[in-house]
């Protein structure tokens, strides 16, 4: 396992003074996921806020190549690259990066076309559960009860679940992973990195303006979604579906989920739920979504 | 590809600071206190800007490019980082 201590020694491709939010997440995640692919990666990226965290020319906050695609063509176009680089010779990661909105919603056809083909690209989505560079917007990631600015009394349908679609594809390696905990994001894409074919990362990423908390809170809601159960840390390698971390624990029987509460309270896009009026109806059923959810993922997993 | 080819194609470098003097958006700032410090490394990792260095195994915040999150004190484990009103 890597430690703190290597982590905090390696060269960062992701260049300070850039144009994302104060506490935002793609700085974790996107720092800790070049540190695992190194200067050998061509990135492709959507529309999302990474485009704008990546600035404007003549400079650039990201010192990979990086190309930019139309909204839905992320997994096409690195499709293409992959195939490119094949003919070429060149070992080089094929990097596709989008937000949920581009990877769950717009994007979906374009990832599962590739995820058929065995397409050879590493695929991460960033999921800040909404379309947040133009503004907050209700996405396919959305969970239930989530105040959004097309969701504004909370979305009424749970986040759909886009692990399990790429896990119904059969590719070589499917992980969700969370900004929480940045070397699990570590160790999840320099395994990826070594496999071929076609292989998706989902990294839970709490954003700040989007979910409605202070700045400083970015990396303990990344934590407190695992410990609640509200998001998975797993991987499904070879064709086996394995927990790591917190879940593992509870998995085991050696830890308890804490109660969703902890997490939602933290978060304004929730505080509807909790004033004027308690929700109960809808709390209660995220906790039944939680614990049906892991169910389902219990009873197809090795422990 | 030849040497002058950003004459011919729109293309960007890498460069520190496309969005200018970053520190300039922040409100608090983050502050190490050495003596509690115990070099765990943790505000290095979780920082979302890159904007704490190593020197010599001790943490240093850039101020030109820290945007004062706060996140660094919120993960520090012994609480060596406070937030100080700067403006
Ligand atoms: C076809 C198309 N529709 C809409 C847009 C406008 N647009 C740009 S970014 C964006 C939101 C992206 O959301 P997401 O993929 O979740 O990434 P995030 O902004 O959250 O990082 C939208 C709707 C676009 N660029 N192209
Ligand atoms: S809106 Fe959220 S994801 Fe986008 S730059 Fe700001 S903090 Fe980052
Ligand atoms: S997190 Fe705290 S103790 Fe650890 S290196 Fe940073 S300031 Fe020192
Ligand atoms: S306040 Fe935020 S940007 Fe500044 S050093 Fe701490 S974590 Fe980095």
């Amino acid at each position: 396992m890597v430690t703190v201590k290597d982590l905090a020694k390696m060269e960062d491709l992701l260049l300070k003074g850039n144009a994302a939010c104060a506490g935002c997440p793609i700085g974790v995640a996107l720092r800790t996921t070049l540190k695992a692919l190194g200067r050998k990666t061509i990135m492709f990226v959507p529309a999302c806020c990474t485009s704008v965290v990546q600035g404007i020319g003549p400079g650039a906050a990201i010192s990979v190549p990086l190309f930019n695609t139309a909204f839905e063509t992320a997994a096409s176009v690195a499709s293409g690259a992959a195939a490119a680089a094949e003919i070429l010779g060149k070992d080089v990661t094929i990097l596709a990066w989008a937000g949920d909105g581009g990877t769950y919603d717009i994007g979906l056809q374009a990832i599962s076309g590739a995820a058929e083909r065995g397409d050879n690209v590493l695929y991460i989505c960033y999921n800040n559960q909404m379309y947040s560079n133009t503004g907050i917007q209700r996405s396919g990631a959305t969970p239930l009860g989530a105040w959004t600015t097309t969701t504004w009394t909370g979305k009424t349908e749970h986040m759909k679940d886009m692990g399990m679609i790429l896990i119904a594809h059969r590719v070589p390696y499917v992980a969700a992973t969370s900004v929480g905990y940045p070397d699990d994001i570590y160790e999840k894409v320099k395994k990826a990195k070594e496999k071929k074919g076609f292989r998706y990362i989902d990294i839970l990423a709490p954003c700040p303006p989007g979910w409605r908390f202070p700045s400083d809170m970015t990396i303990r809601l990344g934590r407190l979604a695992i410990e609640t159960g509200f998001w998975l840390l797993y991987e499904y390698e070879d064709g086996e579906l394995r927990f790591n971390g917190y879940t593992k624990l509870v998995a085991e029987g050696k830890r308890e989920f804490k109660p969703v509460e902890e997490f939602l309270r933290l978060q304004d896009r929730f505080r509807h739920l909790f004033e004027p009026k308690r929700r109960d109806d809808i709390l209660e059923e995220i906790q039944r979504w939680i614990k049906e959810r892991f169910e389902w993922y219990l009873s197809l997993a090795k422990i | 590809m030849p040497e002058d080819v950003n004459k011919y194609l729109p293309l960007s470098k890498p460069k520190i600071g496309i969005s200018g003097k970053t520190g300039s958006w922040r409100i608090f700032a983050p502050e190490i206190n050495y003596e509690k410090c115990v070099k765990c490394h943790i505000c290095v990792v979780v920082c979302p800007e890159a904007s704490i260095l190593l020197e010599d195994d001790r943490p240093k915040i850039d101020y030109d490019y820290c945007k004062g999150c706060g996140v660094c004190a919120r993960e520090c484990p012994v609480g060596a980082i406070t937030m100080r009103r700067e403006r």
